[in-house]
């Protein structure tokens, strides 16, 4: 299983791509926003988190259809699957998901507080911002797991995912971005919304990989 | 161990493309499939993986013990594809493989010169030709012990060189009690080989 897992995580840094297209649609995102808002900078700093929660979540998007259909048109994914006695299938896609997690959403995390300067956002909000993203990415990457598996077929899948999966991430966006407000506006609390994003993750971690198993069974041609 | 298939048929969208096959393979035999192009060669190799469902009958292996108890764990499949990844090395894509489906007999530097890549487990896997990439492809049945290899048009893209080694290969599996099952156009090299002819598909 480590192996699987270092060697997707090599291949997510080395085939170029995955890892710094995630960035760099990230950074296009966020950079055009104030040419689009204008400078006022107390708007900048009250809708930042929210901007860096939907960069976030369509820059990690963009990379799941490659999640299985890399493997499934080298043939791997077939003896992956022929595997599943040695390795439970859904254990397989789990640690798959940690490594696309590792080498193409942790790379946004760490560049969520560098671009939260960009939008006028206090230490604190860009702090809470960034650990918000921390603990709810994993939770995009393995529900778009189980789009990934279902689309794994087709060829141009990447946005069909995107569309079926989109839907299902709509609560882990209103919880992280309602930590990160609660994280610098007084009222409103941190650690119960924060709270529920850890359940969702955990939660999305147990059902997505399961979800993505049968998938994965069932559309082997 | 027994490989045993009985009235086996199979399906692709909905078209039955061959209906009632069975065998019985012990150790050390081996099972030639032939038949012409779309007479379900591949279709029967995948149902026997169980990658594919059977529409009915059953495919089993018996005495395999605890470790190999169903097909799917007792098998290699050698499909068309290779199952290496083209950005990295032989060496990292053999230790992958070896690392998630178990140690076999030979260390990956010698089931390398065994298919005649000796020295050229450091070059990415991107880099080789297409009978050194199908060469490197065999060499990942020997980096793992199974019983049951279902080989799927093993040797296409090998020359003649190759195909006398990778039938020595196979000669070898059989007399240490393995079973070889394998779709192919072309002669393997086996001796003593049991056939099954593919017939036409029923349009």
């Amino acid at each position: 299983m480590l192996a699987l897992y270092l060697r997707d995580v090599r291949m997510g840094i080395r085939a170029g791509g995955g890892a710094l297209t995630g960035v760099l649609f990230f950074l296009a995102v966020i950079v055009t926003i104030p040419f689009g808002v204008g400078p006022d900078l107390n708007l900048l700093a009250r809708i930042g988190p929210a901007i860096l929660w939907i960069g976030a979540l369509l820059a990690s998007l963009l990379g799941l259809d490659r999640l299985f259909q890399a493997d499934r048109e080298d043939g791997s994914l077939d003896l992956l699957v022929l595997n599943s006695d040695r390795h439970m299938l859904a254990l397989t896609v789990f640690v798959k998901c940690l490594a696309h997690w590792t080498a193409s959403v942790l790379p946004l995390v760490i560049a969520a507080p560098l671009l939260g300067l960009l939008m006028n956002m206090s230490l604190l909000g860009i702090g809470a911002a960034a650990l918000t993203l921390l603990v709810g990415t994993p939770a995009i990457v393995f529900i778009g797991a189980a789009g990934a598996a279902v689309t794994v077929a087709l060829q141009r899948g990447g946005l069909l995912i995107s569309v079926l999966v989109l839907p299902l991430v709509i609560p882990v966006l209103i919880f992280g971005v309602t930590a990160s407000y609660g994280a610098v506006n007084d009222p409103d609390p941190f650690t119960p919304p924060f709270m529920i994003l850890c359940a969702l993750s955990m939660f999305l971690a147990v059902i997505g990989p399961l979800a993505a198993a049968v998938a994965l069974r069932s559309g082997t041609d | 161990m027994r490989l045993i298939a009985e009235n086996l048929s199979g399906e692709r969208g909905g078209e039955a493309v061959f209906t009632g096959i069975g065998f019985a393979l012990e150790d050390g035999q081996s099972l030639v499939v032939t038949g012409p192009n779309g007479s379900g060669k591949s279709t029967l190799l995948r149902v026997i993986a169980g990658l594919l469902p059977h529409a009915s009958g059953r495919i089993m292996v018996e005495g395999g013990g605890e470790e190999f108890s169903t097909v799917a764990a007792a098998c290699h499949y050698l499909g068309h594809q290779n199952a290496m990844k083209a950005a990295l090395t032989v060496n990292e894509n053999l230790a992958f493989w070896r690392d998630f489906s178990g140690d076999g007999k030979l260390g990956i530097a010698d089931a390398l010169e065994e298919v005649g890549l000796g020295g050229l487990g450091h070059l990415p896997f991107g880099y080789l030709s297409t009978g050194q990439k199908r060469r490197a492809a065999i060499a990942k049945l020997l980096i793992s012990h199974r019983p049951v290899w279902l080989l799927d048009e093993p040797t296409s893209g090998l020359d003649k060189a190759s195909d006398v080694r990778f039938a020595d290969l196979m000669k070898a599996h059989c007399s240490a009690g393995g079973i070889i099952v394998a779709a192919t156009h072309l002669p393997l090299g086996l001796v003593g080989v049991k056939t099954l002819e593919m017939g036409r598909v029923h349009v």
